[in-house]
Parts: C-alpha cells; structure tokens; sequence
C-alpha cells in the first residue's frame, strides 16, 4: 500500500517527506516502547507510535523505519521534522488511536512483523 | 584498519543517538553487509542511550577491519551495583523522565547482547562502566574461531 493512501484512510496530515509519497508500505509495527522498536528485524516498515519526542526519530532511523505515523493527535516539532528530513523518514501526524490505525491498516492488507 | 571515535554526553537526549548514528553511516559508506550494519546500530545506540539515561560522560571508540567490528563504549558514572540483574529483561533502574521518552522498559544491554557476536560487560561503583561489542565479518570467520 502507498504511504500516500495509507496518509488518506487514517486523516493523516503529512509533515515531511512528500517525495516519498509513492513508496509502498508492505509491514508496520505498532509501538509506544523505544527499545522494542530496536528488535524490528525488517528494513522500510511503517511505525505507529505515540511517542512524539526526538528519540522516537532517531530510534527509528536506527531500526530503518520508513514512515514514521503518530498516533492520538501527538505533534511533532520541527526538531523532529528536521532530523527525519535528513535521515529521508516520512512523518505523519494522525488523530485516530493506535488500535484504529492498526486495524484499519491491517484490513487493508498490511502486515504484521510477528 | 580505521578508528572512530565519539564523545557521548550524560543527559543529553538532545543529542543522544548521534554517536551511533554516525557510526552507522561510516559502515554503510565502508558497504559493509546491511543486516550487520543493522545489528551494529542496534547495539551501539542502545549503549548510547545507557550512557546518556546512567552516567556523566561516555566514549565510543570503533576499530573496523576487514575480519571485524569492535566497539567499546566507556562512561564515567554511577556503575551497575547487580550486572546479572542489569541483564535481565525487563529491569530498569532508569529514571521517569527517560521512561516518559519511552526508555526504560529494561531491554537494553539484553537487546545488545543479542545483537553482537561478542560481549563482555565491566563495572565499577561510582567509577563507571565498560561494554565491548564485537562483530565478525564474515560466517566463516566466526566458525573458524570456533564462536559458532
């Protein structure tokens, strides 16, 4: 599934990366724990957090995150945005809660890491 | 053989991750295998991250060859009182501010464990703590050294 479409099913707003728009997205992981994000095992997944802090940026360039999609309205700063324009993450900011986003992503056919 | 050398404030989440981050850039410009690389950066910004939520100051010396990876990462601070308690999953001494970044949850030196071919842990109270991560290149080689 496209980031693209997946930014329009969860009233995503995007905060950068528009030049990856196209990018499929076959997995996501759904965590708010900085370290168990550190055991994905698959590169270009989506992660859904509600960890909006600078860390959540860094750790998922660490792991080669994708997409980066904040749960529960959290906001990002432009510290944040920042470093994931320079590490190429795309960041989305969407109201919906981690459950919904998860289920809906899932009904579309994206797939769980375990 | 190449050297790199980082510098790792206590405290600062700011800037913490950037040691391994650039470290993780280095090995990708040297075209090491990309699933090392990955395990590599795994494990140095989870010792990153314990220097910067545990001690004062830290350091992270890398040696890169063309048989290894070995990083040692050094801090000035508190120490671990219990290393077999540290280990364990799921225990954390870290504090609420690092646990409300989404820290803490005691996966750490277990996660780095997992992630490197070779590790050894040292410690002294109130001196500071010693970890030393090794990778090798190359299947054959860890078989030859009877790692595997």
């Amino acid at each position: 599934m496209k980031i693209s479409e997946i930014l329009h099913i969860t009233g995503g707003t995007l905060k950068c990366g528009e030049e990856k728009l196209h990018l499929e997205i076959s997995h996501a992981f759904s965590s708010d724990l900085l370290s168990d994000v550190l055991t994905i095992n698959r590169s270009g997944i989506m992660l859904i957090t509600g960890a909006a802090n600078l860390q959540a940026i860094r750790t998922a360039e660490i792991a080669e995150v994708s997409c980066i999609l904040f749960a529960r309205n959290k906001k990002v700063t432009d510290e944040m945005i920042r470093l994931a324009e320079e590490n190429g993450l795309v960041i989305i900011e969407s109201p919906r809660s981690m459950f919904g986003i998860s289920g809906m992503l899932y009904q579309e056919g994206i797939k769980p890491l375990y | 053989m190449i050297r790199l050398e980082y510098m790792i404030e206590g405290g600062d989440f700011i800037n913490a991750g950037n040691a391994s981050s650039s470290l993780k850039k280095e090995l990708r410009k040297l075209e090491l295998d990309p699933a090392l690389v990955r395990r590599i950066a795994v494990s140095t910004y989870e010792a990153e991250v314990n220097v910067v939520a545990h001690a004062y100051i830290g350091r992270m010396m890398a040696k890169i060859d063309n048989h290894s990876v070995n990083v040692i990462v050094t801090d000035e601070g508190p120490g671990i009182p219990d290393i077999d308690l540290a280990m364990q999953e799921g225990f954390s001494t870290a504090s609420v501010r690092v646990r409300e970044m989404g820290f803490g949850a005691g996966m750490g030196l277990a996660n780095i464990k997992k992630n490197s071919d070779l590790f050894s842990i040292t410690t002294e109270l109130n001196i500071g703590t010693r970890l030393e991560m090794t990778w090798f290149r190359d299947h054959a080689t860890k078989e030859a050294d009877g790692i595997i």
